[in-house]
């Protein structure tokens, strides 16, 4: 397993190289420059000091390298921007962003994957189709006028939430952009699940602990969840990629401290050390939460072997 | 020069000045404003970000020499008693308060005064308030590395501070804004100061939240006797403006700036209506032309394609009357803005005759270039397009980001482009645009050159008689009209809606949003704590 774990980490290495590389070609062609961002009206002389002062004078294969030198120590730049080093805005913005990926993961596990199986134990019948049509609604609602409408709802008709904000580190506060963030996800797990129930409960191996007399109690147990979890772990970890994606329009719609508002505003501005750092932690932490899913693999089936 | 700002006041606008000055103001409670122009404040140091959200919380956290007095109309002295203008209007002497601190407790000097313009002025880092502070002698060769201080700044004693200008401007004009804070020396040229800021301001911060809010609270020795009145000051960061409509009708923000839509649903509901506060800014959008741009050199095209625009048609139906319409350069509530003046009318046919005889009877075509900006930018330009198709001319639109859209219109990469551009509060400075020697990287965007203009401007430049340079001045803005380097758009109309517990709110033309939040209070309705 140790030799897996390495091997796996060595894999990560090309990835982010890649990442980072393409980041850069990107914004080495994307029109516009952090200089001109800065100020509506400086002399060419002046922001020739600044684009020296920045590095931004130099080939891009150069900037790359002194890139990648100095990422190989940690260090991830400073930003153009705010003059702060981009670890410290990042480390400011990664736990609110954590805080809201895992309760919107959270929602999702808890209420799609019992939906999921649910509907499947009993196809076609009024749970499975209620189930389907809130999965596929689920999909369908595009974040930002589901996040607005809940803010009507549980803020403005109810009083019941905060319709923005941070507050004290999330409590309350947390609860409407977790389930705006959640919702997609959770239809989609209940869609995985009940395909996933629904092939496996006609496989031969519950069939034959059906004909050994086994409890249907047991059989769903043991044999066709157990078989799901597979199915429904990588789809949770391919979710977690893609909710650090979708966290942006939540993040901004919510004022939510996370990385996904910073990133916007990097792009924006053209603060490449800001931008290339923060796609950098989407990225690392899409692998770290994939490797995690692959050892989970081998807990949950034993057939599975870390070769 | 004093002149009255011509503020347009609806709603509750009048109303809400006149309770704040028949009330008495109520000691403590938290004011919630919020930050409307992005998903997160740019920078805790605000003389590296020229963006309007930043300045939102500097206005409680910082202090320049000078402040904008909204009722009034004019930048007027802040962090000075007494200002001595000598050597024929180029050297002002500042007498210093004696009683300013900074929130670390240390007493402002006239040392902090200079090192903050000297900071300034670092070319190397390109700081947004170089363009202000590039009045005072020396400071270009600052700013170009030829020099470590500014030469036209000299400390008399601790608490005077002589400051020679490069020419005969009123520099509260240039000096107001918080890009050009006072910073304390010492702290400042820490590397902790960016991540805890000390100023000059009614409040000391508390906290940032990236993205999320700033929290500021009282500065006990603020030099205003029994100022500020809030006890805590919180700017929210809220880009989005249906969230922060919940927000504002959930009573959890005391202000939220209305884009049109809005304007027009908070004016339909009786129980909003009462909120809106609004107040014609110092902004003019246009769409401006490049002379370089063969049928853009001749004036009688550029003439044909104001009177071609059906402009109040868009400003009504388009922009929802969020804007004024534009007659020339000079905004509303600028103080040499000429009453008398008509804007283009809406004439086609004149518009078909001017072009045929420029020599294109049949018209031509051009690219304008835009971003997506939902008061000036593509909406617009796509509304305007078949209006122009109409008599002949062709626009094919290129879209570009917000970001490169500034870059094109510095650089001159375009044919046409649409913007929204600082007209004021100085007068002076915003025709002076349009001077020859304003470089197209300064804000002279048309490159456009005209002697009889230029003659205008230097006159006025060189006058001491204010009126006659008011005079000359209204002419310069006049010709523009006549020579119409763009087509004149309009005004921008801010609105902000301000929920009736929140007392003190001044109809500041120069960015509704920049608050002078020691005045500001709130009464015990309020439901924040």
């Amino acid at each position: 397993m140790l030799s897996f774990l390495i091997r796996r980490l060595l894999q990560t290495i090309p990835t982010v190289l890649a990442v980072v590389l393409l980041v850069f070609a990107l914004f080495s062609v994307v029109p516009g420059s952090i200089v001109s961002t800065m100020s509506d009206d400086s002399d060419p002389q002046v922001e020739a000091r600044m684009k020296k002062q920045l590095g931004l004078d130099e080939p891009v294969y150069i900037r790359f390298g002194t890139y990648i030198a100095k990422l190989a120590t940690g260090d991830f730049g400073t930003s153009f921007r705010t003059r702060e080093p981009v670890t410290t805005m990042i480390a400011k913005r990664a736990w609110p962003t954590l805080q809201l990926i895992f309760a919107s993961m959270a929602i999702a596990v808890v209420v799609g994957v019992p939906l999921g199986f649910v509907a499947a134990l009993r196809p076609g019948g009024l749970v499975d189709s209620a189930a389907m049509v809130l999965a596929v609604s689920g999909l369908s609602l595009a974040k930002f006028w589901l996040g607005l409408l809940l803010m009507y709802l549980f803020a403005l008709k109810l009083g019941w939430l905060p319709s923005f904000g941070y507050g004290d580190g999330g409590g309350k506060y947390l609860i409407l952009p977790a389930v705006t963030l959640g919702v997609s996800p959770m239809a989609l797990l209940a869609r995985t699940t009940r395909a996933a129930v629904l092939e496996i409960m006609t496989a031969d191996f519950v069939r034959t602990a059906r004909s050994k007399g086994m409890s249907e109690t047991r059989v769903v147990k043991w044999h066709v969840m157990r078989n799901a979890l597979v199915l429904i772990l990588t789809t949770v970890g391919l979710q977690f990629g893609a909710l650090m994606g979708q966290a942006v329009v939540v993040e901004k719609l919510f004022s939510w401290p996370g990385i996904g508002s910073l990133l916007v505003d990097s792009v924006l501005q053209r603060d490449i050390p800001a931008v290339q750092g923060s796609i950098l932690v989407v990225v690392l932490f899409f692998l770290a939460i994939n490797l995690l899913i692959d050892l989970l693999y081998g807990v949950i089936d034993p057939r599975i072997r870390y070769a | 020069m004093i002149f009255k700002v011509m503020a347009i006041v609806a709603g509750l606008g009048l109303a809400l000045a006149g309770s704040a000055e028949a009330q008495t103001p109520r000691k403590g409670g938290t004011i919630r404003m919020t930050a409307p122009y992005g998903s997160s404040f740019t920078s805790l140091d605000i003389h590296t970000t020229q963006r309007a959200q930043d300045e939102i919380y500097a206005k409680g956290l910082h202090r320049s020499l000078y402040i904008w007095d909204s009722a009034e109309g004019k930048p007027v002295p802040e962090l000075a008693k007494e200002v001595i203008v000598s050597g024929g209007g180029l050297v002002y002497t500042f007498k210093l308060r004696d009683d300013a601190y900074f929130h670390n407790g240390r007493k402002m000097t006239a040392d902090d005064v200079i090192w903050s313009y000297n900071r300034i002025m670092d070319g190397s880092k390109a700081y947004p308030g170089a363009r202000y502070v590039r009045i005072i002698e020396g400071a270009a060769e600052v700013e170009k590395g030829k020099a470590k201080d500014i030469s036209g700044l000299k400390k008399i004693d601790d608490f005077t501070v002589e400051m020679k200008l490069t020419e005969k401007v009123d520099p509260g004009f240039y000096l107001f804004t918080a890009l050009t804070s006072i910073y304390p020396a010492d702290e400042a040229a820490k590397d902790s100061f960016i991540q805890h800021p000390i100023g000059l301001g009614p409040f000391k911060f508390v906290e940032h939240v990236p993205g999320s809010r700033i929290v500021l609270e009282r500065w006990d020795r603020f030099y205003k006797p029994g100022k500020p009145y809030a006890d805590k000051l919180i700017v929210s960061v809220m880009g989005e403006a249906a969230a922060r409509d919940v927000a504002f009708r959930n009573k959890e923000i005391d202000t939220s700036v209305l884009g049109p839509a809005q304007y027009v649903a908070y004016q339909a509901d009786p129980d909003l209506k009462g909120t809106i506060v609004e107040v014609a800014e110092v902004f003019t959008r246009y769409m401006g032309m490049n002379p370089a741009f063969k049928p853009f050199a001749d004036k009688r095209v550029r003439q044909a394609i104001n009177y071609a625009i059906d402009t109040d048609l868009i400003i009504n139906k388009l922009v929802k009357g969020k804007a004024y319409r534009a007659t020339s350069w000079l905004p509303l509530t600028s103080p040499l803005y000429d009453k008398t003046m008509k804007p283009y009318p809406f004439d086609p046919a004149k518009a078909k005759q001017l072009l045929a005889d420029a020599g294109y009877p049949n018209g031509f075509e051009f690219e304008w270039t835009t971003s997506q900006n939902e008061s000036w930018g593509l909406p617009i330009v796509t509304a305007v397009i078949p209006m122009l198709d109409r008599v002949g001319i062709k626009a094919k639109v290129k879209q570009v980001e917000a970001a490169v859209l500034s870059e094109v219109v510095r650089s001159g990469d375009y044919q046409a482009y649409v913007y929204s551009q600082q007209t004021g509060p100085d007068p002076q400075a915003a025709l002076k645009c349009f001077h020859s020697a304003t470089p197209q990287t300064a804000c002279n965007y048309m490159n456009f050159k005209n002697a009889d203009f230029d003659k205008l401007i230097d006159e006025a430049g060189q006058t001491d008689d204010s009126a006659k340079r008011g005079q000359l001045l209204q002419k310069a803005n006049a010709l523009l009209y006549e020579e119409a380097p763009v087509w004149f758009f309009n005004y921008n109309k801010a609105v902000m809606a301000v929920q009736p517990w929140l007392k003190g709110v001044q109809l500041n033309a120069t960015e509704l949003t920049h608050q002078n939040v020691e005045d500001l209070w709130v009464d015990a309705t309020s439901p924040a704590k």
